[in-house]
């Protein structure tokens, strides 16, 4: 092999590195985002889990399927990003009229201890009969965050007991089938969770 | 006495069951774990090989490249990755160890003929025959081609930090283990080609002030990037927020140490590297006076 086939070859190689670089950005570019929120289609595996319902009956992922389901992390005595999040979930549902029926929003509390599940099921209860309350143990819960990568832990208490809870602020909607397909957080506005929700309903 | 001691153990005992949760792994890597444990083998016959022949690279050598090493494997596969993925700051420094700090101090350790030796008899003509195929050559040229080399270094950092890239990195377990093995494996790359003496390159080597010109200018670029988030008035990466941070901490403070991270360690590192790049210079050429000298007696004894 001389020297002049040798550099032919490298212009080669490189040319064919350049091209695939141009065809992924040209696809990341033709894609066009049909949907308000952030997509997450492929990112986050499909909706899985064992925990408990607010009536106090062990639940699984494939209790939902054939609802769109949107999964939210938090606790009862969330001063703030909880119920404005909720709030504004309860907004986007009402407005999809009678398809509001197929849509769960399962509310995973991340303070079990205080989260009895009387308690929880009080407390979704504020929103709307779409809300599902659900709590487990450390064995379950933290599979669970793991697998949505989601972080949360107890501050220390102040002198009556009293404690906050750090967690995630992200709401993660699963289509009918299970698998994850939107993201959305208390920043989003119910208008345009509601039109994605409704979009989700109709690609069925 | 005895209870002293055994109350000295028992402490022992739950200070390390303290300190386990901590130690094992967030995310276990089997492939991690492997390469890991197969270089710290190689390293370490090769090791025992070279000392056999009456060769001893001293103390430092193999301390810098199994500390390197260690600390690869302690920001990959302990709960150190569980506070990078919740946590810019902590997310930098990962890619600080894995890009620069992690290859600096493996590169500078000349591993190259200790690993070799390290390797069995019987894979060695294989490693050799690796090396000289075709297309590994081609490949190899390409990455250590010092342009690209450059290119290839900032260019992975600025990639992974596009805010909508970092987002579904950080989302996705795939993206985010090949965003950590890329920065790896480009480090390694890039360091020695850097930091490796002319002499032990082979034909391939580069001149060392190509070699300054490419790190000076890969390190103001870095100081740029980073130099640019700390001065951010909003948070640019939203998913610490959305999938929660390791613990309460402003979004934007934790931007901005990040971007300290980003700009000053690398920043010290560019110039850490030219001052080893004008050390082997200097070698270099504190050895060719006297290969002149010696081919100028033969010189004139052959005159004579």
């Amino acid at each position: 092999m001389n020297a002049c086939t040798i550099a032919s070859r490298r212009r080669t190689v490189l040319a064919m590195l350049l091209l695939g670089l141009a065809a992924a950005v040209g696809a990341g570019c033709s894609r066009q985002p049909a949907f308000k929120l952030q997509s997450i289609s492929g990112l986050l595996p499909a909706l899985q889990f064992h925990l408990t319902d607010d009536n106090g009956r062990p639940v699984t992922a494939q209790d939902y399927r054939g609802d769109v389901v949107l999964l939210y992390f938090g606790y009862t005595h969330c001063p703030d990003v909880c119920p404005t999040t909720l709030a504004m979930l309860a907004r986007a549902i009402k407005a999809l009229g009678p398809a509001a029926s197929q849509v769960r929003v399962l509310f995973v509390s991340v303070d079990p201890q205080r989260d009895s599940a009387a308690l929880l099921k009080r407390y979704v209860g504020y929103f709307g009969p779409q809300f599902v309350g659900l709590r487990g143990n450390d064995r379950a819960l933290k599979p669970l965050a793991k697998r949505y990568r989601i972080s949360y832990h107890l501050d220390p208490p102040d002198q009556y007991g009293n404690y906050a809870v750090e967690h995630s602020s992200a709401v993660f909607i699963f289509d009918q089938k299970g698998r994850a397909r939107l993201l959305a957080d208390e920043s989003g506005n119910a208008a345009s969770i509601s039109a994605d929700l409704a979009r989700l309903l109709q690609a069925d | 006495m005895l209870g002293l001691s055994r109350a000295f153990g028992a402490s022992v005992a739950s200070g390390i069951s303290a300190f386990l949760p901590y130690l094992t792994p967030w995310d276990f890597s089997p492939t991690v774990v492997l390469v890991c444990a197969v270089t710290a083998i190689l390293y370490i016959r090769g090791l025992a090989a070279v000392r056999q022949r009456g060769v001893h690279p001293g103390f430092w050598r193999p301390f810098s490249f199994l500390l390197g090493l260690a600390l690869i494997y302690g920001v990959l596969q302990t709960y150190f990755d569980f506070l990078s993925q919740h946590m810019f700051w902590i997310h930098r420094l990962q890619h600080l160890v894995l890009h620069h700090l992690a290859p600096f101090l493996m590169v500078i350790a000349l591993p190259g003929p200790i690993l070799r030796a390290g390797i069995p008899r019987r894979w060695r003509g294989a490693e050799k025959a690796l090396w000289h195929r075709a297309g590994i050559r081609q490949v190899m040229a390409l990455l250590q081609n010092p342009l690209m080399a450059g290119f290839l270094f900032v260019g992975l950092i600025y990639f992974w930090l596009i805010p909508a890239i970092h987002f579904t990195a950080m989302l996705d377990a795939d993206r985010y283990r090949l965003m950590n093995w890329s920065m790896a494996v480009d480090g390694v790359l890039f360091w020695w080609l850097m930091l490796t003496p002319r002499s032990a390159q082979g034909s391939a080597a580069v001149a060392y002030g190509p070699r300054v010109t490419v790190l000076v200018v890969t390190g103001f670029l870095q100081l740029f990037l980073g130099f640019y988030f700390v001065i951010q008035k909003t948070t640019l990466f939203t998913v610490y927020g959305v999938c929660g941070r390791a613990w309460a901490i402003s979004p934007l403070v934790d931007q901005q140490i990040g971007g300290c991270i980003t700009w000053i360690p690398p920043a010290m590192m560019s110039l850490l590297g030219v001052l080893v790049v004008i050390h082997h210079a200097l070698h270099d050429q504190e050895r060719s006076p006297v290969k002149s000298q010696s081919s100028s007696t033969a010189a004139a004894a052959a005159a004579r």
